[in-house]
């Protein structure tokens, strides 16, 4: 991808034709996806041809009643109306896609062609978000965070190996954020009640966007202020009527309410999202294995995490239990920072990096976590991550961590180099991409624009100056990653063959969360940050 | 002045990713060559699943189970283990022995899939992975760092050449449609002799003579293909030998260094030459063959004593390559008939004169004139022959007189394209052969290279169809042109493909028709080959045009030396 970002950028006249040269990047993309289709795809890929042949066989008022299939419809209704929408092409194309039940378990390569190419295709929606949110920039900029984002790893091994619709998703919460960043904040809440009515797990950046929207489109007095309230409220109130509106009148909304948020699946997904319950579970072994050690009698719990069960029942053996309410005021808490920033100063230019960290304290906090909800937060802090040093430091280093721990998503040894190889590929782009960039800045602050040209073309030859570089203790961090993927990977199973299958993914989860712990103090302390930049 | 202001207009939005240095760029671009590699491989093989015969898959994978399981002497000799009408061994020793390592790292996670007798037809998830990532290292151990070793020493004078043209030309030896989509979609392991080539090429493009002649030598004991560069090793070596104060000590040199590494590839079968040639071994006289002297009388034996044996031995057949085309390599300008006569052995005969459609000489003209049913096996030898040694004369004689890295490019690619148009049983998979060289001179005429590119790409969609690649074709080759042209918008377009614009552009509009055509319409009955025909006919007269211009363009190169200069300079 170096390669075609490279050639990309040779591509003389690309300033003026920036939509053109997005286009590229995502052919690009597009090709290699294409290419990945025959790979290895997870469960998710048959909930979505399921929700096709239910959305296309039944009645609307039968969508969320169904169990034909274990694979239930939970997402919001706009989403059920998008893979309505899917089905009428899948219909065309092989009509046994979106039979009830005949297409059970359906997985000849005329779905999965079908899927794969929805996915790819859908991808638009991100490629139009991220042309918004940086149309302004400067072309270097602009394509550093269009290679972040347009080629980023994880969403290729979320969507287009594991399958799922995120790219699309992330596109719209890239065109709200760029309509906010204008200052158009009715159409970006539009945009964001949207979303909400596609996948209601990005309802975790709604305080934030309530509290910005309450500030910055709702001001100038009592009266004016109550005005735009009313009309932001009823848009809001209209894209949720467009989404419920038909399931109220069949009165089923408490079905779809009961289907979309399942509480009963625990705290922590089979495998461990990184996060900050990692380390609550660990002290938690860890004090019962002490405290047994010292002579108490401590009750083993029935649902070990360790044991990979995923269910509601009590796991903890010393600490408190946490429930759905413990999380949801600990994501609240963490949030308030932020909440009360956007409250004393909402600034359109740093919502961006707000939502980014709503997302992020509901990654860390939140209940039942998945590991591909860290995209929520990584994608839009691409955009953030060309501002300055730090940022760029910061975002290397989370970006790597958050893609590597997608790794255990893709176990068959099929995928193995394929991982790894994007990994490895999105951190040299990112690399080169950073160091040119700071680079550059630097020499022209130092020079002038006279001799620009000798100092850029030095720089070229000799790559001198290396302003773009990691701190040691993130070296060593990420050396540690390395570390612990070898053991997991190879070592582990070669020196304790079948003992402890758990470890390998927990010492994954356990020292990725150590990464987003640190990405997401990194995040509150630019918060709190007083606003002289 | 005009070209410098374009650099750095350039350099203002693109400086950035090749600012680190050419390792740098060498590292990121081979990783994303390697992700597409990877990604290819997920698709099927050649013959997946088709039995009883399968394909290529199946061929490498029965030679890794012959070669770990039988002793080396026996790997080309018929037997009861080792059935040579199923996949026997027909390649050179390099190969066996490639075969050889990687028959063991299969034994060592998947025994079943080497074990002698059972495993025919083993296909399985955890089997298929194995093997295509043997291929895989294969590349990353060979052929990325050849490429690496050729940029290096091509680009050494860094001044001439800007970053960009380098990171360029690294994207296009890497990123190379038709060898990623035949050696990991198809399943071969072209990427070894290729890389022993490019090495090769890199390493007499710094004067490095003997290392390149061990390197071709190697590469040529990998695959007998390579023998298509022969006449442009064998003339730019000769070229530069006597330019330098003692022309035959130097040739000498060469002679030992070839000899030597051929000795030590054929040392199992040393003892055994004579009974592979006569059916009983009364002398063993091949030890004695260290001088070329010795080497020679070998060859003129094999030639006029056993000619029939040659046909039917498969084994034989494939020793005699070897040993007759390094006779040749040295010894051209004494014996020239003696030349002749091994040239014409090169190639595998009992296949016939070509082998299903492949856009060559004989294979389009049969359309009109049938040569298998006029002329005699033994008659067309000497025509197809005489046809490949008469077209790559003129480059070798450019070479023999004006040695040059520049003229040895289009020297490597003329012998080789020469061999793809004229020679005796060639394959479509050949064209990886003329690919390569092209792909190395790309930078002078890039607009040139692309259009080659297609064509090559297209003469290669019949057998991509049958592999049931079309996917990973269709993906690879709108990949290639998307990186490709991205960076070639930049540059003028120049040379015969601008004033023949109209004309080429028409041709690739039809190429990309005949695609979908291929795909979809069905040929009429009476012409169940109507479409490969056509493709065929395409793609030959493309060839056979790039063929003609690449001759002229040698030959214009000994005068054009000085203007070129001039155009840098200014």
């Amino acid at each position: 991808m170096e390669e075609n970002r490279r050639e990309d950028f040779s591509k003389g006249p690309t300033p003026r034709k920036p939509l053109l040269e997005l286009l590229w990047f995502y052919a690009v993309a597009a090709c290699i996806k294409l290419l990945l289709i025959p790979s290895y795809h997870s469960t998710d890929f048959e909930v979505h041809r399921h929700w096709l042949a239910l959305t296309h066989s039944l009645p609307l008022s039968q969508w969320y009643f169904d169990d034909t299939s274990q694979w239930t419809l939970d997402y919001p209704p706009f989403f059920a109306y998008f893979e309505r929408f899917l089905s009428i092409f899948a219909n065309i194309v092989d009509p046994q896609i979106v039979h009830l039940q005949k297409g059970l378990d359906y997985n000849t390569n005329t779905v999965i062609y079908f899927q794969r190419i929805t996915v790819i295709v859908s991808d638009l929606c991100l490629l139009y978000g991220v042309y918004r949110l940086t149309k302004n920039l400067d072309p270097i900029k602009r394509k550093l965070i269009w290679v972040l984002v347009i080629w980023s790893p994880a969403l290729v091994i979320v969507d287009h190996l594991h399958f799922q619709y995120n790219g699309f998703l992330l596109g719209m919460l890239l065109i709200s954020l760029s309509y906010l960043e204008e200052g158009r904040d009715l159409m970006g809440g539009f945009v964001f009640a949207v979303l909400l009515c596609f996948k209601h797990l990005f309802a975790v950046a709604a305080p934030v966007y309530f509290v910005y929207l309450l500030r910055h489109y709702c001001r100038g007095g009592f009266v004016r202020g109550f005005g735009r309230l009313t009309i932001m409220g009823s848009v809001v109130v209209a894209v949720f009527a467009a989404a419920y509106g038909p399931f109220i009148y069949h009165g089923q909304i408490q079905q779809v309410i009961r289907r979309m948020f399942p509480f009963g699946r625990g705290l922590c997904h089979a495998y461990w999202a990184p996060n900050f319950w990692v380390f609550y579970i660990l002290l938690d072994k860890g004090l019962s294995i002490l405290l047994r050690k010292l002579g108490f009698s401590i009750k083993i719990p029935t649902a070990s995490f360790t044991s990979g069960l995923v269910g509601d029942s009590s796991p903890f053996s010393v600490l408190p239990q946490i429930t759905p309410l413990t999380t949801f005021v600990v994501v609240l808490l963490a949030l308030s920072p932020c909440l009360i920033k956007a409250f004393k100063d909402p600034q359109p230019r740093k919502i961006t990096r707000w939502v980014a960290y709503a997302y992020a304290c509901g990654f860390l906090f939140g209940w039942h976590v998945h590991e591909k909800a860290s995209l929520h937060f990584v994608i839009p802090l691409a955009v953030a991550a060309v501002q300055s040093l730090e940022d760029a430091r910061h975002y290397f280093l989370l970006s790597i961590v958050s893609c590597y721990s997608l790794f255990p998503l893709l176990f068959e040894a099929q995928e193995y180099p394929i991982k790894v190889l994007l990994l490895l590929l999105h951190s040299s782009l990112m690399w080169l991409g950073f160091s040119a960039q700071f680079d550059k800045g630097e020499s022209v602050k130092q020079t002038g624009s006279k001799s620009k040209r000798h100092v850029q073309k030095k720089g070229s030859m000799t790559a001198t100056g290396e302003p773009f570089c990691i701190r040691f203790v993130e070296k060593v961090y990420l050396v540690g990653l390395l570390v612990v993927e070898i053991w997991a990977q190879f070592l582990h199973p070669f020196i304790l063959g079948g003992k402890f299958p758990f470890v390998p993914l927990m010492l994954i989860s356990t020292y990725c969360s150590l990464g987003v712990m640190y990405s997401w103090i990194w995040q509150l302390r630019w918060i709190l940050k007083p606003a002289t930049n | 002045m005009k070209n410098k202001v374009d650099l750095d207009n350039h350099d203002d939005a693109s400086w950035w990713l090749i600012q680190k240095g050419v390792k740098a760029i060498f590292l990121s671009i081979s990783l994303f060559a390697l992700l597409i590699r990877v990604a290819v491989s997920l698709h099927p093989y050649s013959g997946a699943g088709n039995s009883p015969k399968y394909g290529d898959y199946e061929a490498q994978r029965h030679w890794m189970e012959i070669t770990i399981n039988l002793p080396a002497k026996d790997w080309y000799r018929n037997s009861t283990t080792n059935d040579l009408n199923y996949w026997g061994l027909d390649y050179p020793p390099l190969t066996a022995y490639q075969s050889f390592v990687h028959g063991l790292l299969l034994k060592l996670f998947d025994p079943d899939s080497v074990s002698l007798f059972t495993s025919r037809g083993y296909e399985s998830y955890f089997g298929k992975l194995l093997m295509r990532w043997t291929v895989l290292s294969s590349d990353v151990l060979i052929f990325f760092p050849a490429v690496f070793y050729f940029v290096l020493a091509y680009f050494s004078d860094n001044s001439r050449f800007r970053k960009r043209d380098i990171a360029w030309q690294i994207a296009i030896l890497l990123i190379n449609p038709c060898l990623i989509l035949i050696d990991h979609g198809h399943f071969q392991y072209n990427c070894i002799s290729l890389g022993l080539t490019v090495g090769a090429i890199a390493a007499i493009c710094t004067d490095k003579d003997l290392v390149g002649s061990f390197l071709f030598t190697l590469a040529l004991n990998h695959k007998q293909m390579s023998a298509y560069y022969a006449p442009a090793f064998f003339s730019h070596l000769l070229g530069k030998c006597m330019r330098r104060r003692k022309p035959i000590v130097e040739v000498l040199k060469l002679g030992v260094v070839v000899l030597g590494t051929f000795a030590i590839i054929w040392l199992p079968y040393l003892h055994s030459v004579d009974a592979l040639l006569q059916g009983e071994d009364d002398n063993l006289f091949i030890y004695e063959i260290t001088s070329p002297l010795m080497r020679l009388l070998l060859a003129r034996c094999i030639l006029e004593s056993t000619p029939d044996i040659l046909h039917h031995n498969l084994q034989t057949h494939v020793l005699h390559q070897c040993l007759l085309h390094h006779a040749i390599r040295d010894q051209v300008m004494i014996f020239p008939l003696l030349f002749a006569k091994v040239l014409s052995r090169l190639a595998p005969f009992e296949r016939g004169l070509y082998e299903d459609y492949v856009a060559n000489f004989w294979c389009t003209t049969s359309v009109l004139i049938k040569w298998k049913r006029l002329f005699s096996v033994k008659l067309l030898k000497i025509l197809s022959f005489t046809a490949t040694l008469s077209t790559c004369l003129p480059s070798m004689l450019q070479q023999i007189r004006f040695p040059s890295n520049q003229g040895f490019l289009c020297g490597l690619l003329c012998s080789s394209f020469s061999f793809y148009l004229f020679s005796f049983q060639v394959h479509e998979k050949s064209i990886l052969l003329p690919l390569l060289p092209a792909s190395m001179l790309a930078l002078d005429e890039p607009s040139l290279f692309i259009h080659f590119l297609h064509y090559a790409l297209l003469s290669m969609f019949p057998l991509v169809v049958r592999d049931k690649l079309v996917q990973a074709y269709l993906a690879i080759y709108a990949l290639t042109f998307l990186i490709i042209n991205a960076l070639n918008n930049g540059k003028q377009k120049r040379g015969v493909f601008h004033s023949a614009g109209v004309l080429f552009g028409c041709c690739l509009f039809c190429s990309l028709i005949l695609h979908v055509v291929y795909l979809v319409v069905r040929p009429p009955e009476r012409y169940p080959f109507l479409f490969e025909a056509i493709i065929m006919l395409l793609c030959f007269s493309q060839f056979i045009f790039l063929l003609i211009f690449f001759n002229v363009k040698q030959w214009t190169l000994s005068k054009a030396v000085p203007q070129m200069h001039k155009q840098k300079l200014n």
